[in-house]
């Protein structure tokens, strides 16, 4: 069985609590908050006022750029204010508020679970209508998908790489959607694989879920030039680089993108939002998120409507727990902690986790021992020790010549440190200062 | 709901620990501590406690009362220290060499540096070399295995394998390699030495029990034996007068425990892969060099020694593969 070749670390999945809990839609909000910033890139400008009528698919903000995303109502009722909102982190962002009146949908979308396999549309459609239907990579980065699908000139995709691997620990949500939407998922690698002009791709999947492999093997002998890759257990393999690695055994070069070595990544949850938007018209409103942690009262994948305020979806399922220390948006090892749950769901929420305070604290830390574990761990091959010695020394310079940018924050380093040395906090600090520093040098 | 409590990925750790670590090492070598105790008797027994009781409160009374420092003797690394520094040792040696010994690995080759994690020689070797140049007559005198009959004041003394050897290279004269015990008693530890090297499987169930839950990785020891193994092989095979074949090289003296638990010292050698295997293939090198034209019979410690000061060098020199890196 393949995996990536460097580094990576091999946690608890605890997928257990929450594996194989069927899809659940989440109630309608009262009042939904839509953020305008869900993506990488520009934020996105608003079209409607206070006082306007919305429906459910209506654009309600256009991207603010060419690396941005379309913003659709996902619910339909009364605009009550364009205004800023806080988020899990206690920052401001701009967002429309909407009073929810009833589910009315646009009526072109089509609602039916019927599979729709046949598209007859080209390329140029294809990414128009992923572009229109605000589509962004739903795996974590949520850059936005379209912008992927057009390689800069000179640049030609070779194979659709895609992500089932869900590496992160808890989180189940793309492997229930592998086995609930497979067929789905399917005709949207056809529409992507038509979309970049290739015959071939590769659906990368973790051996802890041997269900899901089982099922997308049998649908890909259907679909010409599809294949599955069942993957040895290994985190950071859901990483782009780290997957495409494990796939194809192509390593993207350091500061390029995927699409140096011919590749183009997208997540199944990603490619199932393709599916409805190019076959049924539906734009990006709502995503399967899992939530999931030891005391939780009902673990499950649910699906949310943007919008929906978080403390509702965590009301849902069963509410916070009394044991509970800390909450984190997404998994274990990437995810962010919140210091609140009131903040609204939007494309970036894979998941939310709730910690018991005992799995909340991080261990005092001691001396490094220089036992190496951390750079046979690191999946980029840098030397995590010697990087948060120099981020603590305030030297630079020389981090960027150990290739700090290479980091992608997987945290291998700081999961295996004997020490419980906070390695990636200091790597992180030094990592932006040296992105600072790149960056003002580029502008002279 | 009390306030949630926010801090920076990852939440979740491995639960490795220091601990863990070195008693993983401790664990690893109570199979050659077994044989050690078959073999030499009560002398293993006071010497190990003695050198580990002194590391152990010479650790905790420097820290404390020099650095002013937590002591962090529960991290079991003073034991580890004591226990290894014991195994280097003659199982005879009088109390208060092994007291200067633990002194000197922990005041001079530990503490002084600044504690665990700081220091750039292994800590029991320096102790052990201390007391090779020391204290020469006690070090090099060493009982014969007899168990649990022999004293440990008054032991009957043996000649070690590498001693023959060297007198065999000496004299250019391969007859004198007769009087060397059969492959199996070395191979079992029923010979002359330092009470805790003597016996090659039992070191080796311990190295292998150190790979599997991954405490070490091959590299060191491996790159090691197999230089040895190869340079004694050349040698022999060569016809150098005297020479002993490979087989004797890779079971006698402190290389099975100098290779599997002096070498892989976390704190002391490289940290890629790469850079390990340059610092094996050193230690073996300058193992065979010593044991053929040194003035010693045995090389092990100074070899780990002499690389441990490498250690800096080939760390900014031997980086790890990056990833995505051309091929040149």
């Amino acid at each position: 069985m393949k995996t990536f070749r460097i580094g990576g670390v091999h946690p608890n999945d605890n997928k257990i609590y929450s594996a194989h809990k069927q899809i659940t839609e989440v109630p309608l909000p009262k009042k939904a908050v839509i953020p305008l910033v869900q993506h990488i890139g520009a934020p996105a400008k608003a079209l409607v006022v206070k006082g306007d009528k919305v429906k459910v698919g209506q654009l309600i903000a256009e991207a603010g750029g060419f690396v941005s995303a379309n913003i659709h109502s996902p619910v339909s009722g009364t605009v009550t204010k364009v205004d800023s909102t806080v988020d899990a982190w206690g920052l401001r962002m701009p967002a429309i508020f909407i009073d929810v009146e009833g589910d009315e949908w646009l009526p072109e979308i089509d609602r039916s679970n019927e599979l729709n396999t046949i598209c007859k549309l080209d390329a140029k459609e294809i990414i128009e209508k992923i572009k229109a239907a605000g589509i962004v990579g739903l795996g974590g980065a949520c850059f936005p998908t379209h912008v992927k699908l057009m390689p800069p000139p000179g640049k030609k995709a070779e194979v659709l790489v895609v992500n089932g691997v869900e590496c992160e620990p808890y989180l189940t949500c793309d492997h229930q959607l592998m086995l609930e939407k497979g067929e789905e998922i399917m005709v949207g690698i056809q529409i992507l694989m038509r979309a970049l002009d290739i015959k071939k791709a590769v659906i990368g999947i973790e051996n802890n879920k041997t269900d899901a492999i089982k099922l997308m093997q049998k649908l890909s002998s259907r679909y010409l030039g599809v294949s599955v890759e069942p993957l040895k257990l290994r985190y950071p393999q859901g990483g782009e680089k780290q997957l495409i690695d494990a796939c194809i055994s192509r390593q993207v070069p350091s500061g390029t993108l995927p699409i140096e070595v011919g590749a183009v990544v997208d997540n199944v949850a990603t490619i199932f939002a393709v599916y409805e938007a190019v076959q049924k018209n539906k734009p990006l409103i709502s995503r399967v998120m899992t939530v999931t942690g030891k005391d939780v009262k009902n673990p499950g994948n649910y699906s949310v409507r943007f919008g929906t305020p978080l403390s509702e979806v965590l009301e849902f399922a069963g509410g916070i727990p009394q044991s509970t220390g800390k909450i984190i948006g997404g998994g274990p090892m990437m995810g962010r902690a919140m210091n609140n749950v009131d903040m609204p769901t939007n494309k970036r929420v894979s998941g939310v986790l709730m910690l018991t305070k005992e799995e909340s604290c991080r261990k005092e830390p001691s001396a490094c021992i220089r036992c190496a574990k951390c750079v046979s761990a690191c999946p980029m091959g840098l030397e995590p020790y010697l990087l948060s010695k120099l981020a603590a020394l305030s030297r630079f310079d020389e981090m960027e010549k150990h290739n700090v940018m290479d980091c992608i924050d997987c945290g291998c380093c700081q999961f295996t440190c004997p020490s419980n040395r906070p390695l990636l906090d200091y790597i992180r600090m030094g990592k932006a200062q040296v992105g600072a520093n790149i960056r003002a040098r580029a502008q002279k | 709901m009390d306030k949630l409590i926010v801090s920076p990925a990852p939440h979740v750790h491995s639960s490795d620990s220091v601990r863990r670590n070195m008693l993983n090492v401790i664990i690893a070598l109570m199979p050659a501590y077994v044989v050690s105790m078959i073999a030499f008797g009560w002398g293993v027994i006071i010497t190990s406690a003695i050198s580990i009781v002194a590391c152990v409160l010479f650790e905790y009374l420097i820290a404390r009362f020099i650095l002013k420092q937590d002591a962090t003797i529960g991290d079991l690394s003073a034991v580890l220290t004591g226990l290894l520094l014991a195994f280097n040792l003659p199982c005879n040696l009088p109390w208060w060499i092994v007291l200067i010994g633990a002194f000197v690995a922990i005041a001079i080759g530990k503490m002084s540096f600044g504690g665990l994690g700081q220091n750039i020689f292994n800590p029991a070797l320096v102790g052990r070399v201390f007391l090779l140049i020391a204290f020469p007559v006690q070090m090099t005198t060493w009982p014969r295995p007899l168990g649990f009959a022999s004293s440990y004041l008054d032991a009957q003394t043996a000649a070690t394998p590498l001693a023959t050897m060297k007198n065999a290279l000496k004299a250019g004269d391969a007859s004198l390699l007769n009087e060397l015990p059969k492959l199996w008693d070395m191979a079992a530890g029923f010979i002359g030495g330092s009470f805790g090297e003597v016996s090659a499987i039992a070191l080796l169930v311990g190295g292998i029990y150190l790979l599997l839950t991954r405490t070490i990785t091959w590299h060191i020891p491996v790159s090691i034996l197999a230089t040895v193994a190869v340079v004694a092989g050349l040698m022999y095979w060569c016809g150098m007068p005297g020479a002993a074949s490979p087989e004797y090289h890779l079971l006698a003296g402190g290389l099975m425990l100098g290779a599997i638990f002096m070498a892989t010292d976390y704190v002391t050698s490289p940290m890629t892969a790469w850079g390990q295997i340059i610092y094996g293939i050193g230690i073996g090198f300058i193992v065979m060099v010593i044991r053929t034209w040194g003035a010693y019979p045995e090389g092990v410690s100074f070899a780990i020694l002499i690389m441990n000061g490498f250690t800096p060098i080939i760390n900014i020199y031997v980086r790890p593969k990056r990833f995505g890196e051309k091929k040149k």
